[in-house]
């Protein structure tokens, strides 16, 4: 049986098609609408809100939470000011990733981390003798995850605290209609936007207050189909789509290094220690074996594919995540990797896709195919290696 | 010194605009000499009252060619179209009907109506489809010219036959009934419930001085059936910030690609040279000289008025002074308090984006009665937009606008005294009528901007304020627009050429006017 969030009250009388996925073992909406369009675009014009409350979440305090964290973590925490939110990827001792989360340093001993999967268990091994307490919240914290251009001006009407001050990856504990609430401005849209965390049982006045004024700053309630779309444009790995968990893969060719998933960036191998740091510095002097990067797909080809059966254009309504084979050339010669998750974005018009390629094949510009099915029929259609994030709006930082 | 440039586009509306960046994008030096303050034409935002913007007159999204879209980054530029999904028309006896994006919703809304008639609607739709399917490519090719002599004239009727022949014949019947009736008998044919047949009317009226019994109008209803958003047929979308942003998207990617965009720059005349264009005259009396000319607005203004007789033939000239304009429609745009609501919906509020008033199909016909001798409708059709229904940059928070657009409005001063009594009876009209089926509407007004046929004239520079700049009749379209041998973008006038909507594919924010002129200009190699 799956759980309730603490917003069920509230979301399953807005979720019209009763369409849910099993999210961390939590009813959570694919989309509220029968069509999805509206939240989409509310994300992208007003705001969305998302019940993340499924985010498994815990509470990491004592004297040694940071180096608890630190050992874990492929980026270094001990940067992480009080009041700071760092995102950043574990591995197992091999260099294959974990999990992707957030790291939030609430108080100078005292730091709350939100994963995808439960990762109590490996806490403890890891803090095994330091000085922590950990607490697993999960379901004592509502999470909601409020996106858009408007989710600011909105949030202000509400908050105690003055948001021109909470800057981008940045965390302060205030009061939301009166609740006590904790505001993170970060987000899974590559928008503006905020994730508010709260005592389980102040979800619904927190709810009624953000919903009061949904006219107002065109607030929808939003999900997994539109976050899907927007997190593909934003340019960010999901885990099951790009990346599979060290934990739970079956078989080696499941595994995953952060360098193979494009997340250099968070991976610091300067630090003294961290658990699969050794194993990462070898993969990078040897040079990773895959690398993850955007792609835009020529509509204008697919097109001319439809017209060879009489068919106007047929664009993907929204994104899919299962693995399409990529090839260096358009007779299908040469596998060079695989696109994991892709979207046309209504938005951007652009047909785009993650992709996991060889890394000779990865530079920018660099063109290549991808494997397109039209009436069961299997073709190709020329892509090209583009930048990510595919959206990044100034306001997301500003 | 004078000026010098490759080509200067006359109106900086949302076709010469495009015109504009084809041109510059393929490396030409381009000017864009607009009249007015702003660039957009009919597609324009102004704020009218203050904190709340209008989408003045053009107000909806759905032609606007996918080519276009895709060859300027029009997305790159802030062109941002969200759909709208429901289409809600409000009956005189209380009830309503609601359709929406997907079928299963329609499909129970429908039977309560009538249960044939829900079975009827996706087969009707899928039929539609099919012949908007093979009508569609029709819309991003230069028009054919059947009447030339010789092969040419035969070759290009192939070309016509080639966009029929994947048609079944049942679709192919169909077609020909299209081109031939009035859009009720064609409904009638295939529904049996009122508003239903009321609703899908209102796209064969729109921008036509006919009424829905009116033989021609079932074509009209085909053409709205060629739009689509990211592929999904007849799709319609408002662009965020109103239409304006749909030809500020338009100039940008212009101005990436090098284009000069000058606003109140009034074009007086096109200087002619041995019947050639080599620039224009300006109001001012400046002249800017030019190897091409291209003309953005509609016929009778590109023909009769920036240019003198003696350059045209008698059979343009008369073709032209025919050209049937007629303008029936005005817009009324409401700057609100709060949220307007409809009775029929009682407090649900997520359906009002888009409301239809054309409770009964008599209500349409008699509306047209009303205004067909002069004067407008007592009780109009109105095509009643809320963008603020998504779209928080328009008005201030808890706030709305509502965009109006309404038929029909005789561009006829008779019987009125004068323009100002006109406007005053035709926005008390709409007021009053709208007041039936949203009762708090007139506590709401904070501000009221009334624009008739010869205001939208005025305002503009659309000859009789038809919004299309000319009817979208079968007469008027295809190689007859904007008349037969005229049709490819060129004029008699070597180097000065048409891209505006009174050419091929027409009117609406198409933009294929401006970039089959733009391409047929290059093709030409006379810049």
């Amino acid at each position: 049986m799956l759980k309730k969030t603490p917003f069920h009250e509230r979301t399953s009388q807005l979720c019209e098609g009763e369409s849910w996925l099993d999210w961390a073992g939590h009813l959570s909406a694919n989309s509220y609408e029968l069509d999805h369009s509206h939240e989409y675009y509310a994300v992208r014009t007003g705001c969305g809100i998302f019940d993340v409350s499924p985010l498994y979440k815990y509470h990491v305090r004592g004297r040694d939470a940071m180096a608890l964290l630190d050992r874990m973590s492929t980026r270094n925490v001990a940067k992480c000011k009080v009041g700071q939110i760092v995102y950043t990827a574990w591995c197992d001792d091999d260099g294959h990733i974990v999990d992707d989360g957030t790291i939030a340093r609430l108080g100078e001993n005292f730091f709350r981390l939100t994963t995808a999967m439960s990762l109590l268990y490996w806490l403890e091994d890891v803090g095994f003798g330091m000085d922590v307490e950990i607490e697993e919240v999960s379901q004592e914290q509502g999470a909601l995850a409020i996106q858009g251009p408007t989710s600011k001006v909105l949030l202000q009407q509400l908050a105690d605290a003055n948001l021109d001050d909470l800057k981008y990856f940045r965390i302060i504990e205030t009061k939301l209609a009166g609740v006590p609430v904790r505001i993170g401005r970060n987000g899974y849209t590559g928008d503006l936007g905020y994730e508010v965390f709260m005592d389980a049982n102040d979800g619904l006045a927190v709810w009624d207050a953000l919903m009061e004024k949904s006219d107002e700053y065109k607030l929808r309630p939003a999900g997994h189909i539109a976050l899907d779309m927007v997190r593909i444009e934003a340019g960010l790995v999901l885990i099951d789509a790009e990346f599979m968990s060290a934990t739970n893969a079956m078989y080696p060719i499941q595994r995953t290094t952060p360098f193979e998933l494009g997340l250099d960036w968070v991976v610091n191998l300067k630090k003294s220690h961290f658990i699969g740091l050794r194993a990462l510095r070898e993969e990078k002097a040897r040079g990773p074996a895959w690398t993850t990067v955007g792609l835009q797909i020529d509509v204008v080809a697919l097109e001319a594919l439809y017209a060879r059966f009489g068919m106007p254009l047929i664009l993907p309504y929204h994104s899919w995540t299962d693995p399409v084979p990529l090839y260096a050339d358009a007779k299908q010669g040469r596998h060079i990797g695989k696109a994991t998750s892709g979207t046309w974005s209504p938005i951007l018009k652009r047909y785009v896709a993650l992709a996991r390629l060889k890394p000779e094949a990865a530079k920018i510009g660099n063109s290549l195919h991808i494997e397109m099915t039209v009436e069961g029929q299997r073709f190709t259609v020329p892509a090209t290696v583009v930048e990510t994030p595919f959206f990044d709006p100034p306001r997301k930082r500003a | 010194m004078t000026e010098q440039y490759d080509a200067i586009i006359i109106g900086g509306g949302h076709n010469g605009l495009t015109c504009a960046a084809y041109l510059a994008k393929a490396g030409r030096k381009v000017l864009v000499l607009e009249r007015r303050h702003l660039v957009g034409g009919a597609a324009v935002t102004e704020e009218i009252y203050p904190g709340f913007k209008f989408t003045v007159c053009s107000y909806v999204v759905s032609l606007l060619r996918p080519e276009v879209i895709r060859e300027l980054e029009l997305a790159k530029h802030g062109l941002h179209i969200m759909p709208l999904l429901s289409s809600f028309a409000p009956m005189e006896n209380g009830d309503y009907l609601l359709t929406h994006a997907d079928d299963s919703s329609n499909y129970h809304e429908l039977r309560r109506h009538s249960k044939r008639d829900a079975e009827m609607f996706p087969l009707f739709n899928q039929m539609m489809y099919e012949m908007a399917h093979a009508v569609k490519p029709i819309l991003a090719t230069v028009p054919p010219d059947p009447s030339a002599p010789g092969l040419r004239g035969l070759q290009d009727l192939n070309l016509l036959r080639k966009h029929f022949q994947g048609m079944s014949k049942k679709s192919f019947h169909c077609l020909t009934k299209l081109m031939t009736m009035s859009v009720s008998d064609f409904l009638d044919e295939w529904f049996e419930t009122d508003i239903l047949k009321s609703l899908m009317a209102l796209n064969g009226i729109i921008g036509t001085m006919l009424g829905p019994k009116s033989p021609g109008t079932a074509y009209v209803l085909l053409h709205h059936y060629m739009g689509e958003l990211d592929g999904a047929f007849t799709a319609w979308g408002a662009q965020q910030g109103g239409t304006g942003g749909v030809s500020e998207a338009i100039a940008s990617a212009a101005r990436s690609y090098g284009a000069e965009i000058r606003c109140n720059a009034p074009v007086e005349r096109v200087l002619v040279e041995d019947g050639t264009a080599v620039g224009v005259v300006m109001e001012n009396g400046d002249e800017i000289k030019s190897k091409v000319v291209a003309s953005g607005c509609d016929p009778t203004v590109t023909f009769r008025k920036l240019l003198e007789e003696k350059e045209l033939p008698d059979d343009l000239i008369s073709a032209i002074d025919n050209f049937k304009y007629r303008g029936s429609s005005g817009k009324v745009n409401l700057a609100l308090d709060g949220m307007p609501r409809f009775s029929a919906l009682g407090d649900d509020a997520s359906a009002q984006c888009m409301a239809e008033i054309c409770p009964n199909m008599d209500y349409l016909e008699k509306a047209y009665d009303d205004a067909v001798y002069g004067g407008f409708s007592k009780r109009p059709f109105m095509d009643v937009e809320m963008p603020t229904a998504n779209d928080p940059t328009m008005a201030p928070p808890g706030k709305h606008v509502l965009s109006i657009f309404v038929q029909y409005a005789n561009y006829a001063l008779d019987p009125y005294d004068s323009r100002d009594a006109q406007r005053d009876a035709f926005g008390d009209a709409v007021v009053n009528t709208l007041s039936d089926f949203v009762p708090n509407i007139k506590d709401l007004i904070l501000h009221k901007q009334v624009l008739t046929p010869w205001d939208i004239e005025q305002r503009i520079g659309l000859t009789e304020g038809n919004i299309f700049q000319g009817e979208l009749t079968l007469d008027q379209l295809f190689f007859f627009r904007p008349a037969p041998g005229y049709s490819d973008y060129r004029t008699p006038v070597k180097n000065y050429y048409q891209c505006g909507s009174g050419t091929h594919p027409g009117g609406g924010i198409t933009a294929g006017p401006g970039r089959l002129g733009a391409l047929e200009i290059l093709r030409d190699g006379n810049v």
